[in-house]
C-alpha cells in the first residue's frame, strides 16, 4: 500500500485566527449594549458604518495585492477594527469622519504595511488619530450620557440617522444645547484653571470615580476583558501593564498633590483606559511578544496615558500612547527574550 | 511495593494531548511470526553505516553478526532469524531525507536457527566497568527511545564525565506510542537488572525511574519488583502527563532540576539517561546473550484494525506487522512510522522495522486546517515551548534568513517537539520551517568551513610559489657568485654543461 507524504507533527492545530478575532468581538458585545445605554443610537450607526468601509477597504487591498479575498475577509481581523474604532467614535459622527478613518486604517495602516501579521501600528488607532486632527470639531462632539438627573437630550433613531448622514442637527438644536465636554476635558481644563480637583468634582457631571454614565462603561469592556483572559485570547501582562503604568504615577502625583491632580480612580474609570488594557493594548500584532515585553509594553502605554492626560494637549492620550509604543515594539522585543533553557542566565546577547 | 516519589523540577510549556494510548494496551504483547524476508539497514543508529561481514548467497542464524560496527561511532547488526542473504542493496526505509538506503536483504527459512551463545556469559558485577563497555558495544545496541545513538559510545562518552545519576526515560509522552509502557509492565525485572548493569558499569550508586503519571500498572509492576529486588540505589520518580516531559533534555530537567546547557549532553550535569527499552536491551545482552534483534513497538492508530504492541524481529516489513494486527482499515491514509509529533511519514508499507521504530501508526486521512496565514504574533507558540523559544520570533527570522538572530533566538536550541505547531492559530508549519532553518544554517557553516578551507589552500600555495621563486633566485645568486670566484674556465664549464644538458633534453 502507498501513501502520501507529510512532515511531522500529524495532529493537527485547532485554534484559528478566526475564532480569535470572532471571541473578541463577542467580548465586546456587553460594551456595545452599554454604549447605546448610555449615549444613544449613534454608536450603532458609526459601528455599522466602519464596518462597511473597513470591509470594502479590506476586499478592495486584498484585490490589488493579488491575495485570495476569501481568506482575508473570513479572517474577521477587519471586523475588529472597525469595532474598536466605533467605540474611540463620539456617538455623534458625521459618516465620512467614520470613513476616513476605517479607510485609513485598513489601506494605510494595515494592508500598505503588508496586511494581518504585518502592521506596525495598531490600525484602528492610526485611523483614529488621523480623523482626530484632520476633523478636531466633529471629534468633539460627545453628547451627554443619559443619567436622567443631567440636561440630556434625547436626538432619537431618526436625528441621529440624519446627523450622521448630514452632519446637520436639527433646525431647533445647536451643538451647545446637545455636546458635552468629556469628563476628562473638564478635570483637564479645570485643573489647568487652577481650580482644585475636589472642586471640579462637585460638577453635576462627575459621578462616583469619572464622569456620571461615563465611568460605567468601562465596567463593561472589564467584562468581555476578563472573558478574553480566561478564554486565553488575551494573557495578563498588558492590561495589568497598563493599569499599572498609569495608576502608580496617577496615584504618586495624587499623593502628593491632591488639590492639583485628579486621583487614580478618575483616571481608571475615564477616556478609553479599559477599553485600551483589555482590546487596543492587546493586539498582538502590533504589541511586543515575549512575556516580560508584553509588561513593559503595556507599562509604556500606561505611563504615556497618563502623560499625555496631565500634561499633553489631548484630553486622553490612548490612542498616542498605543502608537507610540508600537513604534518601540522591536527595541521591547530584543531585549526582552525570556531566558532559553540551556543558556547562560542573566545576560542579553 | 516502592512508591514513587514527586519532587520535580519544572519544565515550561509543554502540552496535555489526547493519549490514545488505551487501545493499543488492552492486551499482552503479541509475537510477530517469523517473516518471508528480514531488510536489515546497515544505518539504524547515529554514526557510521555498519559494514556487511557476509556475502551473497551466505546462510545465517539468528543473533549472528552479519554487520559490524566501524569507525568511532556507530553499532553492528545482527540477524534478527535464520535464512540466507540474498541481496546487499538498496532498500526503502524510513528516513527524513531519501527514501532508500542500503539493507542486507535475508530470505528466512522459517526455523528461527539461533546463532550459538557464548559458552559462559559471566556474571556482569564481576566484570570491570571498561570490560563490560566493550562487551555492550558488541551487542549492536543503540538508543531505543529513537534517537538510536550507539548505547556503548554513549556510555564511554558519559564515563570520562562527572557523573552523579542514571536516569532511566519510561515517561513515553507521546500520544498513540505504548511500547515502552507494555515493556515495564511486562519485563519490570528486565529494567530494574539494566538499570543495575548500567550503573556498574558506570560506578554510579543512584538511578531514578521517570515514568508518567498515564502508566499507573507499569509503575505499579516497577515497584512490586524493586520491593523484591530491594536495591535502594533505585529511586522511582512519577513525573506528569505532560508532552514532551520524555525528551531527555526535560526528563533531566523534571528528574533534577537542572538545564542542560546549550549544545551540551546531560553528561555535562552529571546525568546519563537511558531509555527502559535500551536497559532491557543490555540486561537480554549481557544476562541472556541475545544481542538486539528485536524490539517491542506499538501498531496503532484508527487505520489499523486491531491495535497493539508486538514484539518484532529487527527487519520485518511494516506491511507484515499491519497484516498480523488485523490489517489496514478503510480510513488508513497515512502511515508514519513514530509517533504524531516527531514520527516521520512514509509512502510504501515494505520499509522495514528497525531499532528506532518504537510505533507504527495509520492515521485516516488528515483534516483540512485551512490556508496558512500569516503570523499574527499572538505567542501561543511561546507559551508551550519547552525550550523557552519565541518560535513567533524565530520564524520572522527563518522567512528573512536572518541568521545571526536565528543563533541569538535559539533555533538551534529547538527540539522540533511539534508544540508550538499545535497551537498555532494560523496553522503556520512551524517545525517544520525551523528543520529547514536548521538544514540551512548547516549549509551556510559548512559553506563558510569550505571557504575557509579553500582560502587557507589558496594562502599556503601562494606562500610555497613565493618560497620557491625565493629560493630558486638564492640559487642563482650564488651561482653567480661562485661563477665570478671561479673565473673564466668555471664559466666556460657551466656554459658547457648547459648546453649539454640542451641537447640532451
Amino acid at each position: 500500500m502507498e501513501f502520501a507524504r507529510k512532515e511531522a507533527p500529524f495532529i493537527a492545530p485547532n485554534a484559528t485566527v478566526a475564532r480569535m478575532m470572532l471571541q473578541v468581538l463577542l467580548a465586546l458585545v456587553p460594551a456595545a449594549l452599554a454604549h447605546v445605554w448610555y449615549f444613544g443610537p449613534g454608536f450603532l450607526f458609526n459601528l455599522l458604518i466602519a464596518t462597511l468601509f473597513c470591509i470594502a477597504g479590506e476586499a478592495l487591498m486584498v484585490r490589488a495585492r493579488g491575495r485570495d479575498p476569501v481568506i482575508a475577509l473570513t479572517d474577521y481581523s477587519a471586523l475588529v477594527t472597525a469595532a474598536l474604532l466605533a467605540f474611540a467614535l463620539p456617538s455623534l459622527t458625521p459618516w465620512w469622519v467614520t470613513a476616513t478613518g476605517a479607510l485609513f486604517s485598513v489601506v494605510v495602516a494595515k494592508h500598505l504595511y503588508g496586511g494581518i501579521g504585518f502592521n506596525v501600528f495598531n490600525p484602528a488607532m492610526a485611523g483614529y488619530v488621523v480623523i482626530l486632527v484632520a476633523f478636531p470639531m466633529e471629534m468633539n462632539l460627545w453628547v451627554a450620557p443619559s443619567m436622567g438627573d443631567l440636561d440630556y437630550v434625547d436626538l432619537g433613531i431618526l436625528q441621529t440617522l440624519t446627523y450622521t448622514l448630514t452632519g446637520n442637527l436639527p433646525p431647533d438644536l445647536g451643538f451647545d444645547a446637545i455636546s458635552r465636554a468629556t469628563p476628562l476635558d473638564a478635570m483637564q481644563s479645570g485643573l489647568r484653571n487652577m481650580q482644585t480637583y475636589a472642586e471640579i468634582r462637585t460638577n453635576p457631571m462627575m459621578g462616583d470615580f469619572g464622569g456620571r454614565g461615563w465611568e460605567w462603561i468601562g465596567n463593561f469592556f472589564a467584562i468581555g476583558g476578563f472573558w478574553l483572559l480566561v478564554q486565553k485570547i488575551i494573557r495578563w501582562q498588558i492590561p495589568t501593564g497598563v493599569f499599572v503604568g498609569l495608576l502608580l504615577p496617577a496615584g504618586i502625583m495624587y499623593l502628593i498633590d491632591p488639590g492639583s491632580n485628579a486621583s487614580p480612580g478618575f483616571h481608571l474609570f475615564s477616556g478609553a483606559t479599559i477599553l485600551c488594557a483589555f482590546f487596543i493594548a492587546t493586539d498582538p500584532v502590533s504589541a511586543a511578544t515575549s512575556a516580560r515585553g508584553r509588561l513593559l509594553y503595556g507599562l509604556g502605554i500606561g505611563v504615556l496615558i497618563y502623560v499625555i492626560r496631565r500634561w499633553g494637549a489631548y484630553a486622553d492620550g490612548v490612542a498616542f500612547a498605543v502608537l507610540l509604543m508600537n513604534m518601540a515594539v522591536p527595541a521591547i522585543d530584543l531585549v526582552t527574550r525570556p531566558h532559553i533553557v540551556g543558556h547562560a542566565k542573566g545576560r542579553l546577547g | 511495593m516502592s512508591a514513587p516519589t514527586y519532587d520535580l523540577g519544572k519544565l515550561h510549556g509543554g502540552l496535555r494531548l489526547q493519549g490514545h494510548k488505551t487501545e493499543s494496551t488492552a492486551m499482552p504483547i503479541q509475537q510477530v511470526p517469523v517473516p518471508k524476508m528480514l531488510a536489515m539497514p546497515l544505518t539504524q543508529h547515529v554514526g557510521n553505516p555498519a559494514q556487511p561481514v557476509v556475502a551473497m548467497g551466505e546462510s545465517v542464524a539468528k543473533g549472528q553478526l552479519i554487520a559490524a560496527s566501524e569507525g568511532s561511532l556507530g553499532a553492528p547488526v545482527h540477524a534478527s532469524s535464520s535464512g540466507t542473504i540474498v541481496a546487499i542493496e538498496p532498500w526503502p526505509v524510513s528516513r527524513r531525507l531519501g527514501a532508500n538506503a542500503p539493507c542486507i536483504v535475508i530470505e528466512c527459512d522459517g526455523e528461527d536457527r539461533a546463532h550459538p551463545l557464548p559458552d559462559l556469559l559471566p556474571d556482569f558485577r564481576e566484570l570491570e566497568p571498561a570490560e563490560l563497555l566493550r562487551k555492550i558495544l558488541e551487542g549492536g545496541i543503540v538508543g531505543l527511545g529513537g534517537a538510536v545513538f550507539p548505547t556503548a559510545q554513549k556510555l564511554m562518552q558519559a564515563a570520562t564525565c562527572d557523573l552523579r545519576f542514571l536516569i532511566l526515560n519510561g515517561v513515553e509522552c507521546e500520544p498513540y506510542i505504548s511500547c515502552d509502557d507494555m515493556l515495564m509492565r511486562t519485563y519490570a525485572r528486565e529494567v530494574l537488572g539494566g538499570a543495575q548493569i548500567l550503573m556498574h558499569a558506570l560506578d554510579l550508586d543512584l538511578c531514578y525511574i521517570g515514568v508518567e503519571s498515564d502508566k499507573p500498572q507499569a509503575i505499579q509492576r516497577l515497584g512490586e519488583e524493586m520491593a523484591e529486588l530491594a536495591d535502594e540505589r533505585i529511586i522511582l520518580k512519577q513525573v506528569p502527563t505532560i508532552y514532551p516531559s520524555g525528551g531527555e533534555d526535560q526528563l533531566v530537567q523534571l528528574v533534577t532540576n537542572l538545564e542542560v546547557p546549550t549544545g551540551g549532553l546531560p553528561s555535562d550535569v552529571g546525568c546519563l539517561v537511558q531509555n527502559v527499552g535500551t536497559a532491557t536491551a543490555i540486561y537480554d545482552w549481557i544476562v541472556g546473550g541475545q544481542p538486539l534483534v528485536s524490539r517491542i513497538t506499538t501498531v496503532t492508530g484508527d487505520g489499523v484494525s486491531k491495535p497493539m504492541n508486538v514484539l518484532a524481529r529487527i527487519g520485518t516489513p511494516i506491511a507484515d506487522i499491519i497484516k498480523f494486527a488485523g490489517g489496514y482499515t478503510k480510513q488508513a491514509r497515512q502511515l508514519i512510522v513514530g509517533g504524531p509529533m516527531t514520527g516521520k511519514s512514509v509512502t510504501t508499507d515494505r520499509v522495514p522495522l528497525v531499532k528506532a521504530t518504537n510505533c507504527i501508526l495509520v492515521l485516516a486521512e488528515a483534516p483540512s486546517v485551512g490556508a496558512e496565514m500569516p503570523c499574527i504574533r499572538c505567542g501561543n507558540c511561546a507559551d508551550v515551548c519547552p525550550v523557552q523559544l519565541l518560535p513567533q520570533q524565530l520564524f520572522w527570522y527563518a522567512c528573512a534568513d536572518n541568521e545571526k538572530q536565528l543563533r541569538l533566538h535559539g533555533l538551534t536550541d529547538c527540539i522540533e517537539c511539534g508544540c508550538c505547531d499545535l497551537v498555532c492559530p494560523s496553522h503556520i508549519p512551524l517545525t517544520a520551517d525551523f528543520r529547514t532553518a536548521k538544514a540551512r544554517i548547516q549549509e551556510l557553516a559548512d559553506e563558510k568551513a569550505r571557504a575557509e578551507r579553500a582560502r587557507s589552500r589558496f594562502e599556503a600555495r601562494n606562500e610555497r610559489l613565493e618560497k620557491e621563486h625565493q629560493e630558486r633566485a638564492d640559487e642563482l645568486t650564488r651561482q653567480k657568485e661562485s661563477a665570478k670566484q671561479g673565473g673564466p674556465e668555471m664559466i666556460a664549464e657551466i656554459l658547457k654543461r648547459k648546453q649539454q644538458e640542451k641537447d640532451d633534453g
